[in-house]
């Protein structure tokens, strides 16, 4: 953008006009939402959950107890809580990767049935069989958790065109990656989305790193939000570390995807604070990168700061902490607890019928 | 493990101890070094050397123009090679875990294992795909698969699973030197050492092995051709991989003397010494970890039965994975281990 065009226009003076992209409609810029106390205490209680049950999972793996893969959503609290806030559990449905802790938490799944699923147990969400990157909840209307690198957002927008064959009103939301972003198929995905109009909004999450990759040395196009554009579908960059930036984004993105004016696709700008799986010392980056982040940009200290401004006290937040360890006590205690699925499990649910 | 006969190292040059993965690093090493067109590439192999290092030190060595991180993209990663090798590179790409593989398998089948054929031998595909597989690492379903027989069906393109960290490095030189495109398949529960199938048990690692003791430079293993990992005269059992210490361990635990034949190669098979070993024999157990319906132990089988049926003195016996995805809890349920693989020596040894 040139230098003169970004300048502040004198006071009353009219605002120069930018030369339109394109003649195609496009989504007002979107509003940082304004909470009341009680939606940003909300707010915050989840992503709090969120990062008190990845602490308690990483202690669990570190236990033994889980085992395999893991990926710990710490960092990323304010992505799926302030979007999925804006969502209706039940009626739209949401689809992720690998790093789907966050997510189911955040649409309302019971906390002990995710932890009895990382410790393999008969009481876990997928019985024991699925693990960490494999959980599903048909009522949640959450289609997983899957554990190839993209391949949801295919199904993402299979998922949508439902919603638009069933008039049901309900959209689609796809989580993937910056390293995601990068495979086929999901371009292939939103030629179909945008071609058939289908309401889906298509998120990522852009957390810097592909495993080890950066997103400069992975992606020709850096600016993620982007993407979508040569398909005709709109992109947003927002602040994913701001739960109130990302809920205003959302608001956007439901209000453009349940008009019919078809997919959109948001950028969310994160950062994740462990390695990308419990196996990865993360050496690809410095410890003084991810410290700063942690300082000056974390999304629950952000969240504490806005409600410490609407009058909660320090001792609420407190309290609050102390329920939430409980919560997650109990279900670590659950999922620790918890019987192994028997062997014949082994068999089931590999085709309708067993042979 | 001391009646196993090993690969004696037939070489004056220096040797050194070497786990799998730097086994496998040291012959990408030794090749980039040779020829100036091998190429290493795959998702995180550059600057991070690899998720389970088996690139490490390699984009330093050689830098980025020959050892590069690829975007997440396997489909893009296979068919940007088979053009490589096409115009006279020697791609040398990695598939982070073998169950990313599928994207890929469109350019794998229809452009890498066909090429040669439709060109009449004008162009060829000279590429290696090495792909960390199998199970044992709490991977669940899709981090331990074994798809080692969906290759085995195509023609055109060669499959090599080693077994060792000694077999490593002279496999995938022989398979880079190639001028087919092979898929080289690493399994991974044996990258820091033999695994003798009981989980529960502290792991070893390769350093008292004997094939862990590994020349710095230039080897090669011919593809093709098997290793008779223990000669025995009870029966013959083929295995590759991670079972060849699985099975080599359980009997010797049960005192059976077994001849063990390590494939080393699927494709091209060595069916002379499996052949030989089965008539010498009279029995034949196949084992391995990949699903049991349509895998490669079904070729195995029918070979065997084609060659060697009025030698056989017992039915062909299979221990397999079931035929279930790759469950996450359960794994050890799944896992053709010891108690599964003695229980068919029991069957196949009374008949």
């Amino acid at each position: 953008m040139a230098r003169a065009s970004t300048a502040k226009p004198a006071k009353g003076a009219a605002k120069p006009t930018p030369a339109p992209a394109s003649n195609r409609e496009r989504p007002a810029e979107p509003v940082r939402y304004e909470a009341s106390k009680d939606e940003l205490m909300a707010f915050y209680r989840e992503m709090l959950l969120i990062r008190r049950f990845e602490e308690k999972a990483g202690q669990l793996y570190g236990l033994g107890l889980i085992g395999g893969f893991c990926h710990l959503y710490i960092g990323q609290e304010a992505v799926a809580v302030g979007l999925q806030s804006a969502l209706e559990v039940g009626k739209d449905s949401v689809i992720t990767g690998y790093r789907d802790h966050g997510h189911m938490l955040a649409y309302g799944i019971a906390p002990k049935l995710i932890m009895a699923e990382l410790t393999g147990r008969e009481a876990g969400i997928s019985r024991g069989k699925g693990g960490s990157m494999h959980m599903f909840s048909v009522e949640h209307k959450f289609y997983g958790g899957h554990g190839i690198v993209g391949a949801q957002v295919s199904l993402g927008t299979g998922l949508a065109f439902k919603h638009k064959y069933a008039n049901d009103g309900g959209v689609a939301m796809a989580y993937f990656g910056d390293g995601a972003s990068n495979q086929g198929q999901v371009y292939e995905s939103f030629n179909m989305a945008e071609l058939w109009k289908l309401p889906i909004i298509f998120v990522i999450e852009n957390n810097q790193y592909a495993m080890g990759t950066s997103v400069n040395r992975s992606s020709a196009e850096d600016q993620l939000y982007k993407r979508g554009e040569s398909f005709r579908i709109p992109g947003l960059q927002v602040d994913g570390m701001d739960v109130l930036a990302v809920r205003g984004a959302a608001n956007t993105a439901v209000e453009w995807v349940r008009a019919g004016k078809g997919p959109i696709l948001l950028e969310l700008k994160t950062y994740r604070y462990r390695g990308h799986s419990m196996s990865d010392p993360a050496k690809y980056r410095s410890r003084d990168e991810v410290q700063a982040v942690r300082d000056k940009s974390d999304p629950i200290e952000h969240a504490k700061r806005d409600l410490e401004a609407l009058g909660v006290t320090e001792a609420d937040l407190k309290d609050l902490d102390k329920e939430i360890r409980k919560i997650v006590s109990e279900a670590a205690d659950f999922a620790e607890s918890s019987p192994e699925p028997g062997l014949a499990e082994l068999y089931t649910d590999v085709l309708v019928d067993t042979y | 493990m001391s009646d196993i006969t090993e690969n004696p190292v037939e070489t004056a040059e220096p040797t050194t101890r070497m786990n799998m993965i730097q086994a496998i690093n040291s012959a990408m090493d030794v090749m980039m070094a040779r020829d100036p067109d091998v190429i290493v590439m795959g998702e995180d192999v550059g600057y991070f050397g690899g998720v389970f290092r088996a690139t490490a030190g390699l984009q330093k060595k050689y830098g980025k123009r020959r050892v590069f991180d690829t975007p997440i993209t396997e489909c893009g990663i296979i068919g940007v090679a088979v053009g490589m090798g096409a115009y006279g590179l020697r791609p040398v790409p990695e598939i982070q875990f073998a169950d990313y593989i599928y994207p890929a398998l469109d350019q794998l089948v229809s452009e890498a294992a066909r090429l040669r054929y439709r060109s009449a031998g004008e162009f060829i595909a000279p590429m290696t795909v090495r792909s960390p597989f199998g199970g044992g690492i709490f991977g669940g379903q899709t981090h331990s698969q074994s798809p080692e027989g969906i290759f085995t069906h195509v023609s055109g393109v060669k499959t090599v699973i080693p077994s060792t960290p000694y077999d490593a490095k002279g496999l995938l030189i022989a398979a880079i030197e190639d001028n087919d495109p092979t898929i080289f398949f690493e399994p991974k529960r044996i990258y820091n050492g033999p695994f003798d199938g009981h989980y529960d048990r502290p792991a070893r690692n390769w350093s008292a092995h004997p094939a862990g003791e590994v020349p710095e430079g230039y080897y090669r293993i011919p593809l093709g051709k098997a290793n008779v990992v223990r000669a025995g005269q009870a029966l013959t059992i083929l295995c590759y991989g991670a079972m060849v210490h699985v099975v080599a361990a359980t009997i010797e635990e049960l005192g059976v003397d077994a001849e063990i034949i390590d494939l080393r190669t699927l494709v091209p098979l060595d069916i002379e010494t499996i052949e030989a070993s089965v008539k010498k024999t009279g029995r034949c157990m196949i084992v391995h970890e990949a699903t049991r319906t349509s895998g490669f132990g079904a070729e195995l089988s029918a070979l065997v039965q084609e060659r060697c049926f009025y030698h056989l003195e017992a039915p062909i016996e299979r221990v397999t994975g079931f035929d279930t995805p790759y469950p996450h809890s359960l794994e050890w349920a799944y896992f053709p281990g010891p108690v599964r693989i003695a229980e068919a020596l029991k069957k196949i040894m009374k008949e």
